[in-house]
């Protein structure tokens, strides 16, 4: 008997080092980036953030991280753009009107999206879905509309909405089997009264499901664009990596570059201190913008919860 | 009653102008357990029918198919008809969202809409057919909760969410519901069964008030509430129509030897 108790009490404490050493990660994270990004705020200030000029070349160094701000949230935008509304309707189809027999593997196969590593939609992207949005929707489209600035430059495929539609194929997993958790938990009678008042199919999902699960369906968006932001290989691959002014995302046909991916492409070969201090800021700039996203998710999913847990009584 | 053997026609020819509803060879389903057996059932006009019996004997599922909700449930399936005025409502050409707004329905919990405020939960079907907010629209959210007795106490609070009430007022609020949109029949499956007695004596008088303009059928597991309520009372056991008639008939003079059983309580 004293034994096991001596035993639970090791456990605890192992328990708690082990839970407290999440805690201690972040931390270290958090002081690591911004003990590594004094050097370059404390010389360029507010112009770190504002700045579009990015040159590492000693003597006339100059870094702003503007562009890649700008980058890492226009091809968020995309993404949550063009997966948000795929990722509701696989939602709805799979709570709302799949055969029984359908509902299983389809929900499996859109949940293993979220198994392929990263790279592999970067090579998937680089080598064959670039060539698709090339030929089929950036040439034409350049041909009848490239005098629209948001289309304008030469269509390569490397671009904004190459990136843009990658992230929005990731993020669908996420967006999709978090909306279908949201969507199954609407109270079956809330559907009942409303078809006992007259309202079709579309009519309930549209203005009784949906309106029902709307904050964890807001959640599940948010952490749609949390995994959108941090995303950096499959990104890098794509978007064409310029840097300084030409890497802001004036148009969906130019290439670009976002902070994960700055990072990625730049950090191993930077040599200066400053300049890897330049792109330790980037990183607590990223950091900071995920940390945010994370937290509103939390915040969007426990409070729709909680209104659930009230509403069916 | 009619005989399964005549025609649609001859039914409608044969219906007196106070039957309102018909079940005629009613069979219902889930899956392979059948959950109706040929149900023979008149339900006349502006009064009310209440429909009795032990739990699972086929009640709720025989309402749900007078407004179509039967056919919601994945793997339930029908056969027979369901007349209302005379017409079936299962014809191919007939679509089940009209029926269900001339039979409307009440729950056996009470399920306002709780995104929506009192005022929306009343106006939510007349909003489906395009009826814009304005004087009309307040209009009949009044007379609907007046005539749901419920107008007194929520008139200051229209705005609040229509689940913020207490059950009873909710359960009225759902009448409301229904009745705005003017129906013809109400369906009310165990209305009070979720309610303390307070709140099921107003939801009753409310009931026999309500015979004035609508026909009501309502599911009961309490035979006194029957007997409190109705003008016909049906008896089924395990998915069979054992027993219909006037409520006193059925209850002072029952013919069938399980109906006798049931309401003097020796099953149930």
């Amino acid at each position: 008997m004293n034994r096991k108790f001596t035993g639970d009490n090791v456990f605890k404490i192992l328990a708690a080092v082990i839970a407290a050493s999440a805690v201690v990660i972040l931390i270290v994270t958090a002081y690591t980036l911004v003990s590594g990004s004094v050097p370059v705020l404390q010389r360029f200030g507010l112009g770190f953030f504002a700045g579009t000029q990015w040159n590492p070349v000693e003597g006339r160094e100059i870094f702003g991280a503007l562009p890649y701000v700008l980058g890492t949230l226009v091809t968020s935008g995309i993404a949550l753009l063009i997966g948000v509304p795929l990722s509701i309707g696989i939602a709805v189809f799979l709570v709302e009107m799949a055969p029984k027999a359908l509902r299983v593997p389809i929900a499996y196969l859109v949940e293993l999206l979220a198994a392929v590593p990263s790279v592999i939609y970067g090579l998937w992207g680089l080598f064959v879905f670039r060539f698709w949005i090339q030929n089929y929707i950036e040439i034409p489209v350049s041909n009848s509309l490239g005098w629209l600035p948001i289309f304008s430059g030469t269509p390569f495929g490397l671009d904004v909405l190459t990136a843009g539609i990658i992230l929005a194929i990731m993020i669908i997993p996420t967006v999709a089997s978090i909306s279908k958790e949201v969507i199954g938990a609407v109270p079956n009678s809330i559907r009942e009264g409303a078809y006992s008042i007259g309202a079709t199919k579309w009519e309930v999902i549209r203005h009784w499901v949906l309106s029902y699960g709307r904050s964890g369906i807001f959640g599940a968006v948010i952490l749609g664009l949390g995994r959108a932001v941090g995303e950096t290989m499959a990104v890098t691959m794509v978007i064409g990596n310029t840097i300084g002014p030409a890497a802001i995302p004036t148009s969906l046909f130019k290439p670009s570059q976002t902070m994960s991916s700055l990072i990625a492409n730049g950090f191993l070969e930077s040599t200066a201190s400053l300049e890897k201090s330049a792109y330790i800021g980037v990183g607590l700039f990223l950091l900071l913008l995920s940390l945010i996203i994370n937290i509103a998710a939390h915040v969007m999913v426990t409070r729709v919860l909680k209104v659930k847990g009230g509403a069916v009584e | 009653m009619n005989s399964k053997e005549n025609t649609e026609k001859s039914y409608t020819e044969q219906m007196r102008p106070d039957v309102k509803m018909q079940s005629i060879g009613l069979n219902a389903w889930f899956g392979q357990k059948q959950a109706l057996k040929d149900i023979n059932l008149t339900v006349k006009a502006n009064a009310v029918t209440a429909i009795i019996g032990p739990s699972g004997c086929g009640k709720s599922t025989f309402i749900r198919t007078l407004n179509r909700m039967h056919e919601l449930v994945p793997t339930a399936k029908m056969s027979g008809q369901v007349l209302l005025d005379g017409k079936d409502i299962y014809a191919d050409e007939v679509d089940p969202v009209q029926i269900r707004r001339r039979v409307g329905m009440v729950f056996q919990k009470p399920n306002p809409f709780p995104t929506m405020s009192i005022y929306d939960n009343v106006a939510a079907g007349l909003k489906l057919t395009g009826a814009k907010k304005g004087k009309n629209l307040d209009e009949v959210v009044k007379r609907s909760l007046e005539q749901a007795t419920l107008w007194e106490e929520v008139k200051d609070d229209l705005k609040k969410p229509g689940t913020s009430i207490s059950g009873g007022q909710q359960q009225r609020l759902c009448i409301a519901r229904a009745i705005a949109l003017q129906p013809e029949v109400i369906l009310m499956d165990e209305p009070c069964s979720a309610l303390d007695p307070i709140a099921t004596a107003k939801i009753e008088e409310l009931i026999v008030n309500l015979k004035n303009d609508y026909t009501v059928v309502i599911v009961t597991h309490s035979m006194q509430q029957a007997a409190r309520v109705s003008d016909f009372t049906a008896f089924m056991y395990l998915g069979q129509l054992v027993e219909f008639g006037e409520t006193s008939g059925v209850f002072e003079n029952p013919k069938n030897e399980l109906t006798e059983k049931y309401i003097t309580g020796k099953f149930g």
